[in-house]
């Protein structure tokens, strides 16, 4: 199984930990993981509007890419998978953004939307199986309830994104599930904690974070689990109230499977 | 009323968005899942229907076009495939494509910096606020 | 030689604003073998066709080529006003100039050149027509009631009342439908069971209606008049006819795990149950998923405590075949899946529920024994939201489109009946607009805020969660401009209505149209509503549409008078535009036969005269009573000896040669 692979930016510098353990644990879960040749910042926010073409252009290099190479293509941090996915999705059903966007790439041949983006999540749950992942834990999280963090980004909006039930997701308690702890289902898993807004606005982010951590605290949460790179400053940071630990799901899976 | 550039501006913001402001019933579900609520001087609902009446003068001088925290439920979860994230957005775009309206400058980032901070922080904070 | 008269219709401005109405009777004169062309106001009325029979007369018309509407609305009108004038009725054609044409075009230049080619069309196709005779089929005196809710249950006693045979077929094991589930009624707050309960035993006791619960329509043959319809009553283990309802073996029964489905799930029932009390016929049935009997062999509690030996754990399904000349379709509603709506939390957190779990909680045979406790620790609530709209008016995949018409005004009545019974209770509901169009409807509406000080807030819930014991509820108060958070003890979902999902199947198997939310549709909105466009089949309750009791009565009723009209005839007329095969041209080779969905074709051999001798071929034989005309078998016949009287093959070509020229 080998799968084309985008890590970005933060993967590289502030969350290393969350590509470390991703690769590792791809390894031992027997998947081959190919980084893209060359890849640009996905540019970490989705730009909305119709027109805004230059901001959507090195997503579709990265999907092109691994178009080229024949392969699904993998990503794991939130943001990206977010910005990608929706780029994708343009280059797809989009018409005008479409032409636009080929008519400055100039590719040999065209992109149309043809790369199957998944999430590191989705590769666990699709591809490997999470029946599959629980018989090759190691060290399995016996009694520790984790509660799930899915934030805005991998969720929504749900047509684009197709990963799981936008309000009632289950694919991040599976995956708990599987690397023997218990799920903590709390109101908030799938509420803003205000990432975007840190530098703009400190206190709002505070407040999000905050209310995030004392919904998951008050489900009796040990931990908390995330994949995006920024929930996870944010949380730490500006979760102020509160000293729940946060860990990426990576991390977690290496652990359980002893290649941490 | 609204002026000659006002109406231009809508039309790209309609344009920009690819949403219909016609479509909304004011049920204002938008405005109840929004997160930033307290923050936005004008709530999501208050976007689609002032757009709508060419009430634009407002959105384009409010900080809430700053506070949006691009998280989407407003676009999950309203009945009538509106899309107020994109309208506010779209609102957003107007203002900063204008000369000298960035939001957001480098020369604001470094008082902002800690040795945490992501840089998607950094990267997505001029995607949003400057051009 | 045909002499024909062409008569062109203003439809007041409906066509002439957009259709140069003159020009269209001057190019109409040019056409061959036109001998009179005319326009005016309204040809539909009764000067209007006053002019069509005159003219008819006046210059001995042979064919006439009305330019109108669609022939959906006036062709009938029409054909009796050239039978008046002694023309046979089918050698009328009508050239649909307004939905085709006016309505659909802005420009008078481009409407009026469209509406000449559809008049040309219209006049070479007369030129072949020929007078048609129409065979006549006699009338089955005995109406088929699918669904045996309110809707169904009032037509058959109209329709038995009037004395035809009524059979009402209902998949559940008793009748009552939604109704019976019901606490009260608005606006006048009577208690459902009391009024539905007497009708319904008014239903069983009547000597012209035979009940078939728990029964399904398995399939329908046949047309107006002359339906067969297969039923299948399927297996209750219990004998109808011994059992006296007394309900010891429903008591014995140690398999007491099933949802209870009267009750919404709130409560359990045993493998072998009655519905509810009331239940008609009172007699149990047992589910043969849950029966430890029938699953392993074993147990046969209830057998041994029955007094009269009714059980029979041996019952098969029963396939019953019979005749009717109508048929009602009366199949009702049911809430959608709410499981798209996670955001507000129905099925993660057990204190929100539905509106239809609402009114059996607060029912005095509910499984609270009406005193009202919510579900998760059984306390009294003391701050119950009501959210309205859910699922209803949306334009996403996850929502209907319409609106649902009921959930105003039981919201309305929830809330009152609950502040009767716990003053102190805070109730709150959230709205988008109140609609209260009936009857007594707004002053109730207005009782329940003015006097019983119920809080409406406009605006809907964004999102719901449980938290320490307490549902939370996050919406919008639009005239404050505000985001509320009320922590409630309960929430109640006004759930959107939609078709029963029995619908599409029966549907199909009737050949009736549905809409796209798959509610069956009417002939004629405004002026035959409870009409199916399939001849012979009728609408009751909201089969149709979403209705409130009182208006599903009066359509009920509204249904019986047609069937009765139906039924009152001894004959009825067929269509002559059906489907003949020329026996000269047929090869019998069955095509024609594979195709037709009425199973009006059957095949012959017969003896033909050749030279030196006599052949046997096979050939195809229309069954004219039973051929619906839809010329399915016509466009498949390989050899062509497929023909559609009134629409043959010659007169189609000649109108898209009339079109292309």
């Amino acid at each position: 199984m080998i799968y084309s692979y985008y890590p970005g930016c933060t993967l590289k510098t502030k969350a290393k930990d969350l590509d470390m353990y991703a690769r590792k644990s791809a390894e031992a879960l027997g998947v081959t993981l190919e980084e893209i040749p060359e890849w640009q910042c996905c540019g970490g926010v989705y730009p909305q509007a119709k027109d805004e073409i230059a901001t959507k252009l090195s997503s579709v290099r990265t999907l092109a890419s691994a178009k080229s190479a024949g392969q699904d293509l993998v990503t794991v941090c939130s943001a990206c998978h977010h910005v990608v996915k929706r780029v994708n999705d343009d280059m797809k059903n989009d018409e005008y953004i479409r032409t636009r966007v080929n008519n400055y790439l100039g590719l040999e041949e065209p992109y149309a939307g043809e790369t199957n983006v998944i999430h590191y999540l989705e590769l666990l749950r699709d591809v490997i199986g999470f029946d599959q992942l629980k018989k090759k834990v190691k060290n399995p999280f016996k009694g520790k309830k984790i509660a799930a963090y899915y934030g805005c980004l991998l969720l929504r909006p749900s047509g684009v994104m197709a990963m799981d039930n936008p309000e009632n997701p289950t694919i991040m308690e599976d995956f708990i599930r599987a690397i023997g702890a218990t799920p903590v289902v709390y109101p908030f898993r799938n509420e803003c904690c205000g990432g975007y807004i840190t530098m703009e606005d400190k206190n709002l982010a505070i407040k999000k974070s905050n209310q995030v951590l004392a919904s998951a605290e008050g489900k009796g949460a040990d931990l908390v689990i995330t994949a995006c790179p920024l929930c996870m400053y944010n949380l730490s940071k500006n979760g102020t109230k509160h000293s729940l630990p946060i860990y990426y799901f990576t991390e977690l899976l290496a652990e359980a499977l002893g290649v941490k | 009323m609204s002026t000659v550039k006002e109406k231009n501006m809508i039309d790209e913001i309609l344009r920009m968005s690819g949403s219909d402001p016609k479509r909304c019933m004011k049920c204002g579900k938008c405005s109840a899942t929004c997160p930033a609520f307290a923050e936005m001087e004008y709530h999501p609902h208050q976007f689609a229907s002032m757009i709508d009446q060419g009430k634009i003068q407002p959105l384009l001088t409010s900080e809430a076009i700053y506070k949006c925290l691009s998280c989407f439920a407003c676009m999950e979860r309203c009945p009538r495939d509106v899309k107020p994230a994109k309208l506010i957005e779209a609102v957003r775009l107007c203002v900063i494509r204008e000369q000298s309206r960035n939001h957001m400058t480098p020369d604001d980032i470094p008082c902002l910096l800690d040795e945490d901070l992501p840089q998607q922080a950094i990267v997505s904070v001029f995607r949003k606020y400057s051009k | 030689m045909q002499k024909i008269g062409v008569f062109v219709c203003w439809c007041g401005s409906n066509i002439a604003a957009t259709v140069d109405v003159k020009a269209v009777a001057e190019a109409a004169k040019q056409q061959p073998n036109v001998v009179y062309a005319t326009d005016y106001q309204y040809m539909c009325s009764e000067s209007g066709q006053t002019l069509i029979i005159d003219a008819i007369k006046e210059y001995g018309l042979t064919g006439v080529v009305i330019c109108s509407c669609s022939p959906r609305m006036h062709e009938t009108t029409f054909r009796k006003a050239v039978q008046k004038a002694g023309l046979n009725p089918y050698m009328l054609e009508i050239a649909n100039i307004r939905e085709q044409c006016s309505w659909i075009h802005k420009d008078i230049k481009e409407g009026t050149e469209k509406a000449i080619i559809l008049m040309t069309a219209a006049v070479a196709k007369v030129q072949l027509n020929k007078p048609l005779i129409a065979g006549e089929s006699a009338v089955t005196k005995r109406c088929l009631v699918i669904g045996g809710g309110i809707a169904g249950i009032q037509t058959a006693l109209d329709v038995a009342d009037a004395g035809f045979e009524v059979d009402i077929v209902e998949k559940k094991p008793t009748i009552g439908g939604k109704m019976a589930q019901l606490d009260k009624t608005f606006p006048t707050l009577d208690c459902a069971a009391c009024i539905l309960t007497p009708k319904m035993v008014d239903a069983a006791a009547h000597d012209k209606i035979t009940l078939y619960t728990y029964s399904e329509v398995e399939a329908v043959k046949g047309f107006v008049g002359n339906f067969t319809v297969t039923i299948r009553k399927k297996a209750r283990y219990v004998k109808e006819n011994l059992c006296t309802g007394c309900g010891i073996c429903t008591e014995k029964c140690p398999m007491k795990k099933q949802p209870n489905e009267f009750n919404m799930g709130l409560d359990k029932r045993g493998a072998i149950y009655i519905p509810f009390a009331q239940a008609v016929p009172k007699v149990p049935v047992i589910d043969p998923d849950a029966c430890i009997k029938l699953k392993t062999g074993k147990c046969g509690i209830c057998s041994k405590f029955c007094q009269v030996q009714a059980i029979d754990y041996t019952q098969k399904d029963e396939l019953i075949e019979k005749k009717y000349g109508a048929i009602v379709v009366a199949t009702g509603f049911n809430l959608i899946k709410l499981d798209k709506f996670g955001e507000l939390s129905y099925g993660l957190c057990p204190d929100v529920v539905t509106s239809l779990e609402y009114e059996r909680l607060m029912n005095a045979a509910g499984p609270t024994k009406g005193h009202l406790l919510r579900p998760s620790d059984g306390k009294e609530p003391k701050t119950i939201v009501f959210v309205q709209c859910v699922g209803s008016r949306g334009n996403s995949c996850k929502e209907k489109s319409y609106c649902s018409k009921v959930c105003c005004m039981y919201t309305a009545k929830h809330a009152m009946l609950t502040k009767d019974h716990y003053p102190d209770t805070d109730i709150y509901v959230f709205y988008i607009d109140v609609r209260t169009p009936g009857k007594n409807f707004d002053e109730f509406y207005r009782r329940a805020v003015e006097q019983y000080g119920v809080n409406y807030i406009k605006g809907q819930v964004g999102k719901v969660y449980e938290e320490n014991g307490k549902v939370m509820v996050q919406g919008s108060d639009l005239l404050s401009n505000e985001q509320v958070l009320i922590p409630a003890d309960m929430v109640v979902l006004a759930t959107a209505i939609e078709p029963d999902e029995s619908a599409r199947k029966l549907g199909t198997m009737l050949t009736a149209s549905m809409d796209t939310n798959d509610f069956f549709t009417e002939a004629h909105a405004k002026l035959r509503p409870v009409e199916s466009p399939t001849a012979g089949i009728f609408l009751s309750g909201m089969a149709q549409g979403p209705k409130d009791i009182p208006e599903t009565v009066s359509q009920a009723g509204a249904a019986a008078a047609k069937v009765i009209g139906l039924l009152a005839k001894d004959k009825l007329l067929g269509n002559p535009c059906v489907a003949h095969s020329d026996e000269m041209l047929c090869n019998g080779c069955s095509t024609c036969a594979n195709v037709c969905p009425y199973g009006a074709i059957e095949y012959q051999n017969k003896e033909f005269r050749i030279p030196g001798g006599v052949e046997t071929r096979r050939i195809a034989v229309v069954n004219e009573a039973v051929c619906q005309g839809c010329g399915a078998c016509t466009v498949t016949c390989p050899s062509g000896a497929m023909d559609l009287k009134g629409f043959t093959n010659r007169q189609i070509m000649a109108e898209v040669d009339a079109i292309c020229k």
